[in-house]
């Protein structure tokens, strides 16, 4: 019992990962059709910056873990608004040319982060009770679990609530599901390409400071290797749907965590053929509007 | 009413020349029209001859060439969301409302200015009033089009572009949508493409015909819906009969 305890926390927490990175691919996607392969980058800035503001501040203190949490959303919002605005905006209805320059920025900033803090992991520290364990049913489960799942559930509300109470979310989930009529009803919605990026880009910063403490290091690879199961949270979800890409979040962390204690390692696998499953039977995704 | 004082002469739209393309396909090839600032004006053609299109390239929603110019202004480089912001509203084929908006969502979207004219929707259109935390997606294919009528007219505008507006509708709805066109071009000149030719006899003044997208007739609607033979030969149909079936079909759940 408590061994399935530790594993569904585990792997809610890093289903919550999973969803900070994915809620801007999906947003990205829907809106604009493009897939995002620097949205690792965000994340990884997001990690190294907090952690060098924390590092300065006090990396065992709470104010320098909330300010690293801060920062690394300010800077991934940052950086994504002048992606969209430098790279992809000039490249406006050109798909395969914006994938591309997505690509090319993710593999040269990637190299740029190793040049500037090298390719080995930084072990970092925070505070001291997020490395404590709480029991619960018998299992002793690491506290940063839990602030992972609740930072994240938070951001999922505030983007629910963003998307569903205000003019701009009401002009990106019309855009999601018809782009050309949105800009036939006046609307400049180039405008809220930059938006979803920003808010993207903040989500991924701050999944890049959480994930920081929930592997306990940062490396240049670190949104990287996120990345990879973030798109396939994207599809399994549906492009363009957020609560799609919380609830597969949760699935495919859940999956992959029981598959890799119970099915010997093999929870990787297990969820490309989740992939294939969905993709087969669904190719819209669990919550995906149409093809 | 309307938001730019014209004397009455003055055309409100003006194409010239208009050559269209979707994916590398002409679909309009040379259209030339003129949209009168008072009344409907109704483009007619058989099916897939370019009207949706050539409306589609009026408002930039797709690659054209030509000349448009409205109320005075050249508008042909502008993008799509500048020139409806200089006045005009659009009804596209299909509704096309958000499915996952509500209704009030949907007009809310549409409004351009701080003093929409929500009084007027709710008025025109009862139904909608009481399903306005309805989502669209659920309405009835009659509910759908009186949403899309409704984001045309919650704004003043100089022209409204209107595409098939009673295409799939039950009879008792498109008399509905008939009187709601009626009523909104006292106040706003309408350029209007249907299928129906009953309801371009209830609504149209002009009338334009495009044939393989080019225009091959202008001149008044009843007059030529009157001349059978010339009717038969532009459209296809006899102006009598309820022949326009392909259009007739039922998509109201």
């Amino acid at each position: 019992m408590s061994t399935v305890v530790l594993l569904a926390i585990t792997g809610l927490g890093l289903g919550a990962l999973y969803f900070l990175v994915a809620s801007g691919l999906s947003l990205i996607y829907g809106l604009m059709h493009v897939l995002n392969f620097a949205h690792g980058s965000f994340l990884t800035l997001g990690a190294f910056l907090g952690w060098m503001v924390a590092d300065r501040i006090d990396a065992t203190s709470w104010l320098g873990f909330a300010v690293s949490m801060l920062v690394g959303a300010a800077i991934g919002a940052l950086v994504a608004a002048l992606t969209e605005l430098l790279l992809i905006r000039p490249l406006y209805e050109r798909h395969i040319e914006q994938v591309l320059v997505t690509v090319g920025l993710s593999l040269a900033t990637v190299a740029l982060f190793e040049g500037i803090w090298g390719s080995d992991p930084r072990f970092i520290r925070g505070p001291a009770w997020l490395d404590e364990t709480t029991g619960i049913a018998g299992a002793r489960i690491p506290n940063d679990r839990f602030v992972v799942i609740a930072v994240a559930a938070a951001a999922l509300i505030a983007i629910l609530l963003f998307l569903r109470h205000t003019r701009y979310g009401m002009i990106i989930r019309a855009g999601v599901e018809n782009r050309a009529m949105v800009t036939a009803l006046g609307i400049d919605v180039r405008k809220s390409f930059t938006l979803v990026f920003t808010l993207g880009g903040a989500a991924a910063g701050l999944g890049g400071v959480l994930a920081s403490h929930y592997f306990g290091y940062v490396s240049p690879s670190l949104g990287g290797s996120l990345l990879i199961f973030a798109f396939i949270v994207t599809v399994i979800g549906g492009l363009g749907s957020l609560t799609g890409a919380a609830v597969a979040s949760v699935l495919v962390a859940l999956l992959q965590q029981f598959a890799n204690y119970y099915l010997s390692g093999t929870g990787d696998f297990v969820i490309v053929l989740a992939l294939a499953a969905v993709l087969l039977v669904r190719p819209t995704g669990l919550m995906g509007a149409r093809a | 009413m309307s938001t730019t004082p014209t004397n009455g002469s003055e055309p409100v739209l003006v194409v010239e020349h208009l050559a269209a393309e979707i994916d590398g396909q002409q679909v309009v090839e040379d259209v030339s029209l003129t949209v009168p600032s008072r009344g409907i004006t109704a483009v007619l053609g058989r099916n897939g001859v370019g009207k949706t299109s050539t409306l589609r390239g009026i408002l930039g929603l797709i690659r054209r060439t030509g000349s448009v110019t409205l109320a005075g202004e050249r508008i042909e480089k502008l993008p799509t969301y500048k020139i409806v912001q200089r006045g005009v509203g659009y009804v596209p084929e299909d509704r096309e409302v958000f499915a996952k908006l509500t209704v009030a969502e949907n007009l809310r979207l549409a409004e351009r200015t701080s003093a929409p004219r929500r009084e007027l929707v709710d008025a025109l259109f009862p139904d909608l009033v009481a399903r306005r935390d309805q989502m669209a997606g659920t309405l009835s294919g009659g509910q759908q089009q009186m949403l899309s009528l409704g984001r045309a007219l919650i704004n003043e505008n100089v022209l409204l572009v209107v595409d098939e507006p009673t295409k799939g509708l039950a009879p008792r709805i498109v008399n509905e949508v008939a009187d709601a066109l009626i009523e909104a071009a006292k106040t706003v000149p309408i350029l209007l493409v249907e299928q129906n030719l009953e309801v371009v006899r209830r609504l149209a003044g002009d009338v334009v015909v495009i044939e393989s997208g080019r225009v091959v007739h202008t001149g008044d609607a009843v007059a030529l819906l009157d001349d059978d033979d010339l009717t038969t030969r532009l459209l296809g149909v006899h102006a009598d009969t309820d022949s326009d079936t392909d259009t007739t079909t039922e998509v109201a759940r």
